[in-house]
């Protein structure tokens, strides 16, 4: 249970890529025998990806032309 | 000393993300096409300065972000959402786990997120008060290290983790209304489980 509160605070420092290896490796221990734990966890991710694969935007082809142009007459 | 020479080659691919950026920042397409052709602009005379070798997309995120705020900001149609939705950690995952776990299968999980639109995630993102969208942009989004938003943002990591856990949790909470009118959810606000209680 303590180990579980521990690892939910890590959560996102864990997705984010921002813990050393050793705490990394602590979390993915816990992770293997903790069901609910890996839930919560495989939850955040799914979250996560679906957040930025919706958050695209195709930049206009008129202005990728218009860019292109202006850094020529630029340069 | 980069190359000016090699900027379109290296920077012009990038452009998808710029705008994406920019779209979320400005909230509307007009002032986005101008804040991207301005940052690129920059970015070009400015190429000069940038070491090779160095996260070249950060380098032209911190020019779109300063531009953004010295030149658009002010003149923002929206008004500015300055509340907060103050909500515990997990928020979604607490009421909306739960449903997958007992009302689904275990390939449910897709489905439920499948639910939320692309224009649901945009708004979620876009209605958030502007510090915590840049803090949530640049690392969900983008995928930026806390050090790059630091640098990008010109503000300390512990200020950027900080803003990125409100950030967050507020982007659920606006994602649970969602939820809620595509009918997974109730309305708020029943007990929860303390503890996240799937079984699988």
């Amino acid at each position: 249970m303590a180990e579980c509160n521990e690892t939910l605070r890590e959560l996102y420092q864990f997705l984010d890529g921002e813990l050393t290896d050793a705490d990394r490796h602590h979390i993915q221990q816990h992770l293997d025998d903790c069901s609910p734990c890996l839930a919560a966890f495989d939850f955040e991710a799914e979250l996560r990806l679906v957040v930025r694969n919706r958050c695209v935007d195709t930049v206009p082809d008129a202005l990728r032309d218009r860019i292109a142009r202006a850094i020529e007459e630029a340069g | 000393m980069a190359d000016q020479a090699k900027f379109a080659e290296q920077a012009m691919p990038l452009m998808d993300s710029l705008y994406s950026g920019a779209m979320r920042m400005t909230r509307n397409p007009a002032d986005a096409e101008d804040l991207v052709q301005e940052t690129y602009l920059r970015a070009y005379r400015g190429f000069g300065g940038f070491q090779e070798g160095t996260n070249l997309k950060a380098w032209l995120f911190r020019i779109l972000t300063n531009t953004y705020i010295n030149s658009y900001r002010a003149k923002q149609r929206r008004p500015e959402q300055t509340e907060l939705d103050e909500v515990e950690d997990l928020f979604l995952y607490r009421r909306l786990g739960g449903v997958e776990a007992a009302r689904l299968s275990r390939s449910a999980e897709d489905e439920l997120m499948d639910t939320f639109s692309e224009a649901e995630v945009k708004a979620a993102v876009e209605d958030l008060p502007e510090n915590f969208r840049m803090a949530v942009l640049l690392a969900d989004v983008e995928g930026f290290s806390y050090k790059e938003i630091a640098e990008i943002l010109e503000i300390p990591i512990g200020t950027v983790m900080s803003r990125l856990h409100r950030g967050r949790k507020a982007l659920q909470a606006r994602l649970f209304d969602y939820a809620v009118s595509h009918g997974l959810a109730d309305r708020p606000s029943e007990p929860v489980p303390a503890v996240p209680a799937t079984e699988r």
